[in-house]
């Protein structure tokens, strides 16, 4: 958990590495949708047809998901569930930790398989972990994190935020 | 556990509604969801039984604009307030940002407030959080029914350390937009600190 310390911070260089891999998972998965989300259910990538799901509730019914699922694997002696499959009529999903604080989550259709998905989503965790190393190696490198976009915030700006 | 993305200029926070159950926290959501315009929210989602009890969480996310350039979004969750959701209840503070307390102010109910309060704090601390430091914010719901306790007593029972505290009627709308606003403030503010 504390790889990155408590707070994500995604910068440019990272954010198109993760979204490459995405890519590439995608092709190579033949998936219909691949996203990223920490744990606490914030979304971090998204590759695929998107315009037809919700990603945000998609992302926190994910990380409820991956949530109650640690729950119970606590309650029985394991650490975790590395991967959860739900199979539908349709659509299947296959969700998988990654350095245990991302979801990595694949939708897929026939025009795919559960074996395909896996190896490719092993390949990819692999790659992830890389970016993720890469950042807390970065953020341990450079001490203390930029200063805060908010360093300065006023009451104003915060009353705007809920003008309309 | 606040999200920035310098990216693509985004920051997304947690905000958990916590109470005991019936304490009216689906109804602050549920307010703040007919209130908002379409384009500023996401789906209200409830996990909920048949009798519309929240079985594991509400969420709603909003999106409010930019601050600073930055677009900021707060992702609103309830936690079951019944008390053998415990386990679920917990889940959900996972990460969280800011919590708004919602207090039953029914003479009867003083107990479960004081029994959920407790409970807040133990669940934070198992997260690494420390409620006295934590943006929070106290919300005295149902102030229309007529067996209610007075400001001040539940002023001296339930606030912890001067945190915002808001009398409120969640499902007409009274002190349900005072409410965030003062949780999102105090997030912001934390944020300005890192
Ligand atoms: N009169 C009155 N009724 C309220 C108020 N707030 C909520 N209620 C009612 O109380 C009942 C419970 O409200 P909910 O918002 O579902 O309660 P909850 O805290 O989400 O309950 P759980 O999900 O079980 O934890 C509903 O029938 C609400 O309409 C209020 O301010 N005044
Ligand atoms: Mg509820």
């Amino acid at each position: 958990m504390s790889m990155l310390g408590p707070n994500l911070v995604m910068y440019e260089e990272e954010f198109e590495r993760i979204n490459s891999i995405l890519g590439r998972l995608w092709v190579d998965a033949n998936a219909k949708i691949v996203f990223l989300v920490d744990k606490n259910g914030q979304q971090i990538a998204a590759k695929g047809d998107l315009e037809k799901v919700d990603t945000t509730s998609l992302a926190s019914l994910t990380a409820g998901n991956v949530a109650a699922t640690d729950g119970l694997a606590r309650l029985i002696g394991e650490k975790e569930f590395s991967i959860l499959f739900h199979e539908g009529e349709r659509d299947n999903i296959h969700i998988s930790i990654v350095a245990q604080r991302l979801i990595l989550v694949v939708i897929f259709d026939e025009r795919s398989s559960l074996g395909l998905v896996r190896l490719r989503v092993r390949k990819a965790a692999q790659e992830l972990e890389e970016v993720l190393n890469d950042m807390a190696n970065k953020a341990a490198q450079q001490g203390q994190a930029p200063v805060s976009p908010f360093a300065e915030i006023t009451d104003e700006d915060i009353d705007n935020l809920f003008s309309e | 556990m606040s999200f920035i993305n310098y990216a693509s200029r985004e920051i997304n926070c947690k905000i958990v509604y916590y109470g005991p159950g019936l304490c009216g926290k689906t109804a602050n959501l549920q307010y703040i969801y007919d209130k908002t315009s379409p384009q500023a929210k996401g789906q209200l989602i409830s996990l909920a039984t048949e009798t519309d009890r929240t079985l594991f969480f509400d969420f709603l996310p909003l999106d409010l604009g930019t601050v600073r350039g930055f677009r900021t979004r707060f992702h609103l969750y309830t936690v079951p307030g019944q008390v053998f959701y415990e386990a679920s209840r917990k889940l959900i503070l996972k990460g969280v940002d800011g919590v708004v307390f919602v207090a039953d102010s029914q003479r009867e109910r003083m107990d479960a407030n004081l029994e959920l309060l407790e409970n807040l704090k133990n669940n934070l601390r198992e997260h690494g959080f420390d409620i006295m430091t934590i943006p929070y914010v106290l919300q005295f719901n149902k102030r229309d029914l007529p067996n209610i306790v007075s400001y001040d007593e539940m002023y001296r029972l339930l606030n912890i350390k001067g945190e915002p505290t808001f009398e409120a009627v969640a499902p007409q709308g009274m002190g349900v937009f005072e409410t965030l606003k003062a949780v999102a403030k105090l997030v912001l503010q934390e944020l300005s600190k890192k």
